[in-house]
């Protein structure tokens, strides 16, 4: 396949991006797209031209690095994958393909297509987590029964990858999707209730202070979501943030 | 809880409020109907909304309040929204995985505002001028011949028929959407879907076909 | 030939770590606080050191290259984590788990820290359950277990087919509530470029943050390396893009002896190599192997005519398939551990019978477990069960409920549909049972300096069974290295904060920086990548699935010529003061190119054949691994003298109290 790339590039930080056009030669249907990118950047290399910068490290849809904003979509046209699983026979040869980062405040671009999401991480230390000491004296971990669909639930919200591709979906830039998979899988286990209360306020805190947008249910994240994470879990949120204000 | 601070907090406030204005929707429409098949009951109806002193100064208030707050958070979440991506993508396909009525409430919300615009000039400042300014006197079988009167012009109804389709598709996603803000979305969600849907179709075809029915038995 | 001390306590095997615990020294809580201890990588043993350590009040600053540190590779781990809690009430044991993992190693590891493995392993369900680590259940609310290959019990505790992931995200939790504490000091996006070693004891880092490039020193009283194995040596293997051996090549290098590079372990069911361009390659859990079946056709006729896309394999009818495992195994028949299964595919391939244009692929074939399951719910359901289409189309629906991740993933990246055509596999380059060598109390030999998780060599022998890495890592970070510690850290309150300004400290850094500029200033030809291109091809043919002397010592020269090359000819575009991912690339491929040299050094040096580690010279008449007890029942730990080809041979023998060395038999 022969195609034509419109890539963003942008030095660091600071510096002022542009598109830049670039021709790729005998693309193979089989490959990665970011295989395609890495055959890209040998062929820069190879002109004297600096490699584009993405990020990327399992290739397996599974670590949530590999972050890139396709044709216009978050991962994307195909559903269900990252970038890493997305493959070239999903496009035609001829085809111009516009790579861009994910766009959001709270993400900065680092360089070219890789951007800043310790947000997420800031967010997770304002409250994703149970506050039991590592000791392992804990109880029996069959000493309370979890029913199943409760069990099941928790681990589709806690299959969030940490993407981003929520946010930089979402015409808001909002975070509600990640946020609210944390939330849910916590306020869903006997384990997590404890906190539930403190948890979602100190997370929804963080995330607004983050610059992130509001979430005006349109959906976009859970469609682009690579891992299918519903949107239940932003009303399960939404619930459990009413009830914490209502406590007071 | 901190409406005016948090996001999530402004998001329930967005639903409680447009559930409100609904609920007047509800109300509005279900005096509206009556004037196709009796003048008579239009006319005791309206007279009494305009005249019974709690809905004129309690409930009628309570909605303008309702009306402004949902306007202005509305307007405040969107600029705040379109802050947080500073920088646009160049290209940026919304329509693959939302709905245009569910990306664009600002556009249906402006049109449905410029709407209200219209109908306050057309309705509620003649009645706040017959009532409190002129004080003219009480008057309970005026109110059907004024609404016929302002159907007779085709730009009128023209444009209160663009104004109700942009008002389905506010709440098309407006309605269910309220659900979802305040947490509610549960096993009951795939029956409120049509319902809500069923609403935001039917309410604003009612009122269309109110204005078209008077519009076309005038005279 | 020097031996190793691996301090392993006195008493009985059971009772060692107990009374080892109880014996050691332990720093106050008050003393903690003056502490700091510096932790490398954030995988399974990375991230639930670092919080353990923190918790216990130790200051830890925690290093990833990662843009996080829920990144790390540990997250990839699909199939489960073992623990002898006998749920099932089959029969398990510590004894048995512990002995299932020896015999598994194929006798090739330490006793005493199996031992503590197999004894910790209950804690760790315990502690991920009351993390919150959502692990499969059923209906009556209890945990769920599976069952993995080379055992004969079910202790295998997942979350559907991303175990690895949940256990990484509670690890993860945990860090995040010390790194909100303040306990932690997260260095996201940070490299480890070299250990300062003062007075010789591990005293801090050199880092490199990779977005700035900047080199930064950080000083500690304790260095943990928690980066992970070496098996992207090969270029292609299931390793993530970035996982490498930097970290634990630079200890080697200074004064970490490097234990068992050789013992890799190539995983049976991973997606067979589609082409040149290929950057990774992608696991298909073991866990298939439960239902999936393995063949090829009998005759190369057939072979012919698929490669040539004239016949498809579901035309070959039964009696001309050959169900290799199940013909030579037929105890364990499919579930046969790792190293034996991608054996016996590459002796069918080599023979000829690869299934694929490349002629290095095997079918997995599930329908006969879909009719099986099939028949079992229209029985269940009262329909007929001899409706063929009925029955395909039920049990295709149970084998979605139980694989259906794996399946979408085969299907994205191959394009066939596996519940209508068998899947195509391939053996692949999974997990290194080798590493840094450490004695029972987790320390290299370079004192202060710690090695955990599968940076280290202890715990698998010369062959890791399935879910038993997440098992080991968080053992490691959890529950052995944060008593351990304490040991060598309780003669260290005195020393106060150590000085960034001393003079190692600056070597080091010049060193870095020196290392960094000539990488720059070759200006050659070749890209990073080709370089680890041409490595992965020399370990993989001659350094793969099947060793011998003539390749091993071909593989030394080559390897040796190709690293010459490299530092002369390599193209490291930009600059050091920038995010610069083909800088930061080839510093990870020097320190393969070193790595690639001992493993081959090692290979040769072990005539015998055990585990994955299979020398042609050393096999049964049938083509079984032959192991030499009588001479290599010890662990090779190297010792860097200026050169791999110079590295000079430890040997920690291996004394088995509790159990008897035998041949391992899966027929």
């Amino acid at each position: 396949m022969k195609l034509t790339l419109k890539v963003w590039r942008q030095a660091n930080r600071t510096a002022k991006g542009k598109m830049e056009t670039y021709q790729i030669d005998e693309v193979s249907p089989d490959m990665s797209f970011l295989e395609m990118m890495d055959m890209l950047n040998q062929q820069l290399m190879s002109q004297g031209i600096e490699p584009v910068a993405f990020d990327h490290d399992c290739r397996e849809g599974i670590c949530g690095m590999c972050s890139m904003f396709i044709n216009g979509e978050a991962h994307g046209p195909d559903r269900l994958v990252t970038t890493c699983q997305l493959h070239m026979r999903k496009f035609k040869d001829g085809d111009t393909i516009t790579i861009e980062p994910f766009r959001a405040n709270a993400f900065p671009v680092i360089r070219d297509l890789v951007v800043d999401r310790t947000a997420f991480d800031r967010i997770q230390h304002a409250g994703g987590f149970i506050s039991v000491n590592t000791s392992g004296n804990t109880q029996d971990a069959n000493a309370i029964p979890i029913n199943k669909t409760d069990a099941d639930h928790a681990f589709d919200a806690a299959t969030c990858i940490g993407c981003g591709a929520c946010v930089a979906t979402c015409k808001n830039a909002s975070a509600m999707l990640f946020v609210s998979a944390k939330v849910s899988q916590y306020a869903l286990l006997p384990q997590g209730k404890v906190e539930a209360t403190e948890r979602v306020v100190n997370m929804v805190k963080q995330m607004d202070e983050e610059g992130f947008g509001n979430c005006t249910n349109t959906g976009a994240c859970e469609v682009e979501c690579p891992k299918g994470i519903s949107l239940e879990n932003i009303a399960r949120m939404n619930r459990e943030y009413l009830s914490a204000s209502l406590k007071g | 809880m901190s409406v005016f601070t948090s996001s999530i907090g402004r998001k329930i406030a967005m639903a409680l409020s447009g559930l409100f204005l609904i609920l007047f929707l509800t109300q509005h429409f279900a005096i509206n109907i009556t004037s196709v098949f009796s003048e008579a009951l239009f006319n005791q109806l309206s007279h009494f909304m305009g005249n019974n002193p709690i809905v004129q100064f309690v409930f009628q208030p309570l909605l303008i309040f309702g009306v402004l707050f949902h306007f202005i958070m509305g307007f405040v979440l969107e600029l705040k929204n379109r802050g947080a991506r500073q920088k646009a993508y160049s290209q940026f396909k919304g329509s693959a995985n939302a709905s245009w009525p569910s990306r664009n409430m600002i556009i249906s919300g402006l049109v449905v505002l410029s709407f209200l615009a219209l109908h306050f000039y057309d309705f509620w400042i003649p009645e706040m001028n017959y009532k409190y300014v002129e004080v003219l006197p009480l008057n309970e079988t005026r109110y059907f011949e004024e609404m016929v009167h302002k159907f007779e012009s085709p730009v009128r109804v023209g444009l209160y028929v663009l104004s109700f389709f942009f008002l389905a598709l506010h709440l098309h996603h407006g309605f269910s959407s309220s659900f979802q803000s305040m947490g509610a979305n549960n096993k009951y969600t795939q029956a409120i879907k049509p319902l809500t849907t069923a609403f935001a179709v039917l309410i604003p075809l009612g009122f269309v076909f109110i204005a078209i029915y008077h519009h076309l038995t005038a005279f | 030939m020097a031996t190793l001390d691996s301090k392993i306590p006195k008493g009985p095997l059971a009772e060692k770590w107990t009374q080892h615990k109880s014996n050691i020294n332990l720093v106050s809580p008050a003393n903690k606080r003056l502490i700091d201890i510096i932790v490398v990588g954030t995988g399974l043993a990375g991230a639930s050191a670092s919080a353990t350590l923190a918790e216990l009040g130790y200051n830890v600053k925690s290093f990833c290259f990662q843009d996080s540190p829920r990144r790390a590779h540990s997250i990839a781990a699909q199939g489960g984590i073992n623990a002898a809690k006998n749920y099932q009430g089959d029969g398990d044991s510590t004894h048995r788990l512990f002995y299932d993992t020896i015999k598994g190693g194929d006798y090739r590891s330490r006793e005493a820290n199996v031992y503590r493995l197999a004894e910790v392993s209950t804690n760790i369900i315990d502690q991920c359950v009351a993390q919150g680590v959502p692990f499969a259940r059923d209906y009556g609310g209890l945990l769920d277990n599976r069952s993995f290959g080379g055992v004969l019990v079910s202790r295998t505790f997942y979350a559907k087919g991303q175990t690895g992931q949940q256990l990484l995200l509670g690890a993860y939790s945990a860090m995040n509530r010390q790194i909100g504490r303040g306990k932690i000091k997260m260095y996201n996006r940070h490299e480890m470029m070299d250990l300062v070693v003062i007075d010789g004891k591990a005293r801090g880092i050199i880092a490199r943050n990779l977005v700035t490039g900047e080199i930064e020193r950080h000083a500690a009283h304790a260095v943990v390396i928690a980066s992970g194995g070496y098996g992207n040596v090969f270029f292609l293997s299931t390793n993530a893009m970035g996982s490498n051996v930097s970290a634990a090549w630079k200890i080697h290098k200074k004064g970490a002896h490097f234990a068992n590079p050789c013992f890799t372990q190539i995983h049976p069911t991973c997606i067979p190599v589609s082409g040149e361009h290929q950057s990774k390659l992608t696991l298909m859990s073991e866990s298939l192997r439960n239902d999936g079946r393995i063949w090829v056709p009998k005759k190369i006729e057939d072979v012919k005519a698929i490669r040539e896309g004239k016949l498809k394999p579901t035309q070959i009818a039964e009696e001309d398939r050959d169900y290799y495992l199940e013909r030579r195994y037929p105890a364990f028949g499919n579930l046969v551990p790792r190293d034996v299964a991608s054996r016996a595919a590459k002796e069918r391939c080599d023979a000829g019978y690869g299934v694929n244009a490349t002629g290095e692929a095997v079918y997995l074939d599930f329908s006969s477990a879909i009719i099986r399951y099939g028949k079992e719910q229209a029985h269940v359901k009262g329909m007929d069960e001899n409706d063929a289409a009925l029955v395909k189309k039920l049990g295709q629906e149970v084998v979605r409920s139980k694989y259906g991740n794996l399946f979408q993933m085969y299907e994205k990246i191959v394009d066939q549909n596996p519940y209508e055509t068998p899947m195509m596999i391939y053996p692949a380059v999974h997990y290194t049972m080798g590493g840094v060598w450490v004695d029972y109390n987790l320390m290299t030999s370079i004192p202060g300096c710690y090695a955990i998780g599968e940076a280290n060599f202890s715990d698998h022998g010369a062959n890791r069974l399935g879910a038993s890495a997440l098992m080991q890592g968080l053992a490691d970070g959890y529950f052995v290295l944060p008593y351990t510690i304490g040991d060598y850290l309780a003669d260290d309150i005195r020393t106060g904060r150590i000085d960034t300004e001393h003079p190692e400290f600056e070597k080091a850094e010049a060193g870095v920086k020196a290392q960094l500029e000539a990488f720059i200033n070759a200006k050659g030809k070749q890209p990073v990548d080709y370089y680890h291109r041409q490595l992965g091809k020399i370990m993989w043919n001659q350094c793969g699935m099947s060793r011998n002397e003539k390749g091993l010592k071909q593989a030394i020269k080559d390897i040796h010529d190709l690293r010459e090359d490299f530092y002369k000819n390599v193209n490291v575009p930009g600059g050091t003061n920038e995010f610069n991912e083909e800088l930061a690339k080839a510093g990870r491929v020097a320190d393969f190119l070193e790595l690639g040299e001992l493993f081959a050094k090692d290979a040769l040096e072990r005539t015998e054949s055990c585990g994955g580690h299979f020398r042609e010279e050393s096999q049964t008449p049938e083509g079984e691994a032959l192991r030499d007890d009588k001479n290599f029942t010890y662990v090779a730990a190297w010792e860097y003298k200026g050169d791999p080809s110079k590295a000079q041979l430890h040997k920690e023998v291996l004394k088995y109290e509790e159990i008897e060395i035998k041949t391992r038999s899966y027929k």
